[in-house]
């Protein structure tokens, strides 16, 4: 699952995002922690250690020492899929609540203290997991442990501090999700797709229920699931294992174990027998486009071999501008502005499969679907060849390479990972795995799994459009105001 | 130690200290090859992998007027099709080298990069040259670029906040190009041709306009001919339009009525250049008032004690022909008009006393600490830095000397930055429902 919250925008854009190259028309997809394992894996796997605390905390280490940086995360192992029914919305609202007093400090002193080294802090929240980390000086390592420990157990809330925090949260979904028709689109077609499963609601909550969270319920979920056996501590960078390991027992060590939130046994999705369109028609988009998804198993709840074959599917299928989608709709028949594929798998569990177009020129949106619907077709009936997975297979082997360069990235790899039901041993045979994927395989998944009989489309549209109409609009008018999306060099 | 006490210690003994021991693990070389191209270089052996990053001085205000849009369309098609190669070929070629390359066009800059695996270099390193020398421009993938641009442009042109981004941008720029569209707009578009793209490409790419950076696994010897390789033929002198400076229309407000379910709010107000004596006084102002993400007085006022937005601050925006301070939040339309009035207050307050000394010394730690944290955390972000640092000519020592330059603004000298820039009358922006 994708769609991850967090605490503050750290970018202000005065009037609307600068341009870019090519707009690329993925709809809604507020993506920005990796779906699988797919980045990972150390040259040397011993780079890489993790042991547990006596409360049940268990604490990755991944060393990196070129620069004098280091990132601390807490990944707890819950997030909105957990949430009890009318209360969605309460992971992300209390991740926010976190930032308040404790009764040893006063609110905002820890970011205070944080800010005062120069550190960056932030947290987030998505459907398997809550993270809240920060950036600082090896130096200040201790630091931090001391107060996050510390918020593991003392937080102190009361009704002013709820309530004024929750106007925060309902602007930062009119914000996010009200002010943007495609974010209101993707929240319906997740309930559509999902007819069971929690992931069906959306990670910041539905207006009405967020409106009545309170005291009670904050406390609730704090009790029930902020305890150290149910948390995994990454630190990456600029630390080696002892260092971590005394500081670790020191701080998160006094913690005592302060719940047993027991197994994640979410309600799982029915057998799903019918097709599904859900569409959107809104006077503030002008350029229609489509998706369409399939429930398909994560990582986590998969047969052995079969996400690996789904995630190599993706990428033969629409993952890349060699893939068969951006062949045929972008370049060849030049109908699509925008077309591919992605699986998401990174979810403790049912995943899900889509694909996605958007026409250019006089196309239609309904030749887009179709010619995307041809490639799929394609592949059920003839598979795909040895060259294309032995090449799909190398972007993904140089991907694990790419992703060490960055010591938060690699943070994040392990905590999401790890707290969707994966083990560092996954992370690390991700790449024999993916080697091991046969062209059957990819074939199979296909079959398996991309059924038009089971699928749901959605369309976006112009408030008058229709799927068959051709995009052919007035065109664009001059002058654009052009905000400087980034500041200084400082 | 701590980084702050490390900085000034670094900095106090720069001169014997900076080749020998930098503090920050991060050692800039000077690379100068045969032919005359300059590099910085910072290498690091931990990854296997080479990230290459340059920037020619220019950008999409050197658009001709009726032709806007072809710095940034240019920037989509180095990849489709160079040399010998066409799009196919080449595409195929990069994708087994397994080398990411991409360009992007600024108002003020064209940048490249790629991405490389060290074991791959001398492969991904002939696309570069290729892609950077000879570009072909091939009319398929001009059209389609194009096409896709113009699908981009459609697709955000009913949007109330980019109808409003631009009337606002209108009213702030004038005529100054900073003021145009840098995609362009279908009918400008339309009217690029291949020889508009060749041109742009020869007067644009040169080595007097040229920057560049790279980190990994490479040393200075195998990083000189492969310079050579890649940047030494291009012409010598750049032919650019000089730019005149761009002055904001303060002052004013845009409004645009809109029913939706927030309103957002942005003010302008002038900035200070980097180049500027002032600019670290200016920079810590702006920290103080609403750059601090969970720390500053806007956020703290705004967010923190009333609840009335999620995204609250400002940032001070510098660019080669005008420097701006930018106030930016949205909040519920019903509390659109307090929320106006709370960013008036405190920006006057500011404007009026300027910060305590207090804020000053937690700003300035943030501010000297924060640096690794926020350039070094990968080889992508380092290079970055070092084409920022290149780009404003800040000098390969400035990492080491950054701290001291902070840490000497004084609380007067803040105050005086704060008067001179809030005391203006700002541009407003407000698109919402018409009643707030």
């Amino acid at each position: 699952m994708s769609f991850v919250l967090s605490r503050a925008l750290a970018v202000f854009v005065l009037v609307g995002a600068s341009t870019l190259a090519v707009v690329s028309f993925l709809p809604a997809r507020a993506d920005t922690v990796p779906q699988t394992a797919k980045a990972i894996e150390t040259t040397n796997k011993d780079d890489v250690s993790s042991f547990y605390l006596d409360n049940g905390l268990e604490v990755v280490v991944i060393p990196d020492h070129r620069a004098p940086v280091v990132t601390h995360m807490m990944w707890y192992h819950v997030g909105s899929a957990d949430e009890e029914p009318g209360k969605s919305g309460i992971a992300h609202f209390f991740e926010h609540l976190m930032f308040k007093a404790t009764k040893t400090y006063p609110a905002g002193e820890f970011s205070r203290k944080v800010a005062e080294i120069g550190g960056q802090e932030n947290a987030f929240t998505s459907y398997d997991y809550t993270a809240f980390y920060q950036q600082v000086a090896p130096s200040a390592l201790e630091m931090v442990m001391t107060y996050e420990a510390d918020r593991m157990e003392n937080l102190i809330l009361n009704d002013d501090v709820v309530k004024t925090e929750r106007d925060v949260v309902l602007e930062e979904r009119r914000s996010r999700t009200d002010s943007n028709p495609s974010a209101l689109l993707a929240e319906e077609v997740n309930a559509t797709l999902y007819q069971n499963h929690p992931y069906r609601m959306p990670v910041i909550g539905w207006l009405h229920e967020m409106q009545r969270l309170n005291l009670k319920d904050a406390l609730a979920f704090y009790t029930k699931y902020y305890t150290p056996n149910n948390a995994t501590l990454v630190v990456s960078g600029d630390v080696d294992l002892a260092t971590v390991k005394a500081l670790a027992e020191k701080t998160y060590g006094k913690v005592p174990r302060r719940a047993e939130p027991g197994k994640r046994e979410r309600p799982q999705e029915p057998e799903q027998n019918t097709k599904r369109t859900v569409s959107l028609a809104d006077p503030r988009v002008s350029q229609p486009s489509f998706q369409k998804m399939w429930l398909a198993p994560s990582y986590t709840s998969a047969k052995p071999g079969e996400a690996e074959a789904l995630d190599l599917l993706s990428e033969i299928l629409g993952g890349s501008n060699r893939s068969r989608i951006y062949q045929s709709l972008v370049i060849t028949d030049g109908t699509a502005a925008s077309a591919g594929a992605y699986y998401q798998g990174g979810s403790l569990d049912t995943g899900s499969f889509g694909v996605y177009g958007s026409p250019r020129g006089t196309a239609t949106l309904t030749e887009v679907e179709a010619g995307i619907d041809a490639q799929i077709a394609r592949i059920i009936k003839d598979g795909v060849t040895e060259d294309e997975l032995e090449k799909a297979r190398n972007r993904f082997l140089k991907s694990v390479i790419f992703a060490r360069d960055s010591q938060a990235g690699m943070a994040r790899i392990y905590g999401s990972t790890l707290s969707t039901g994966q083990t560092i041993q996954d992370i690390q045979e991700w790449p024999d795995r993916i080697r091991a994927v046969k062209v059957q395989d990819i074939q199979m998944v296909a079959q398996r799994y991309l059924v038009d009989s089971r699928s749901v489309t959605s369309y976006l549209m112009p408030e008058d459009g229709k799927p068959d109409q051709k995009s052919d609009n007035e065109p664009a008018e001059a002058q654009q105001p052009e905000a400087p999306a980034e500041g200084a060099v400082q | 130690m701590t980084a702050p006490i490390m900085k000034r210690f670094a900095a106090l003994f720069f001169l014997i200290l900076f080749s020998a021991a930098p503090s920050y693990a991060v050692e800039i070389k000077e690379v100068v090859s045969p032919k005359g191209v300059k590099a910085w270089l910072v290498q690091d052996d931990f990854v296997p992998l080479i990230s290459m990053r340059f920037s020619f001085k220019g950008g999409s205000t050197q658009d001709p007027d009726g032709k806007e849009g072809l710095a940034n369309l240019m920037t989509g098609l180095f990849d489709e099709g160079a040399g010998d190669f066409d799009s196919q070929t080449f595409q195929e070629k990069l994708d087994d080298v397994g080398a990411e390359m991409s360009f992007n066009a600024d108002d003020d800059d064209v940048t490249g990069s790629i991405r490389m695996l060290a074991e791959k270099r001398d492969q991904a390193v002939d696309l570069l040259t290729l892609a950077v020398n000879k570009p072909r421009f091939d009319q398929a993938p001009i059209d389609r670029i194009r096409q896709q641009i113009v699908a981009g442009i459609k697709s955000s042109e009913r949007d109330p906040n980019t109808i409003a981004g631009r009337k606002f941008a209108e009213a702030l720029y004038g005529d100054h190009p900073y003021g145009r569209r840098s995609e362009g707009t279908e009918a400008s578009l339309n009217s690029i041709t291949h020889d508009d793209l060749a041109t742009f490409h020869k007067h644009n790419f040169a080595r007097d306009n040229l920057i560049v950076a790279v980190v990994g696994s490479i040393s200075p010897e195998e990083l000189s001919p492969l310079l050579d390789k890649v940047f030494g033929d291009l012409p010598e002198k750049a032919e650019l339009e000089t730019v005149s400076e761009a002055k904001l229309a303060f002052g004013q407000i845009t409004r645009v009525d809109y029913v939706l379910p927030q309103t957002s709010i942005s003010m302008v107000y002038p900035g200070v250049r980097r180049q500027d004596p002032d600019f670290f006084p200016a920079y810590i102002m702006n920290h103080i008032l609403g750059g601090g993400t969970f720390s500053s007085r806007i956020y703290n006022e705004v967010r923190e004690k009333r609840g009335l937005a999620y995204s609250a601050g400002s940032n001070l925006v510098t660019r080669d022909h005008m420097a701006a301070l930018m106030v930016n939040t949205a909040t519920r339309a019903d509390r659109a008009n307090e929320t106006l009035q709370i960013l008036k207050t405190e920006i006057a307050k500011m404007a009026k006393d300027g910060p305590t000394e207090d804020e000053l010394d937690e700003a300035k730690k943030y501010l000297v600490g924060s640096y690794a944290v926020n350039n070094l955390d990968s080889s992508s972000a380092v290079a970055s830095t070092l084409i920022g640092l290149q780009d404003e000519n800040l000098g390969r020592d400035y990492i080491d000397k950054r701290a001291e330059l902070i840490n000497r603004v004084t609380l007067d000298q803040v105050k005086e930055a704060a008067k001179k820039l809030l005391e203006t009358d700002p541009a407003i922006l407000i698109v919402g429902s018409p009643q707030s």
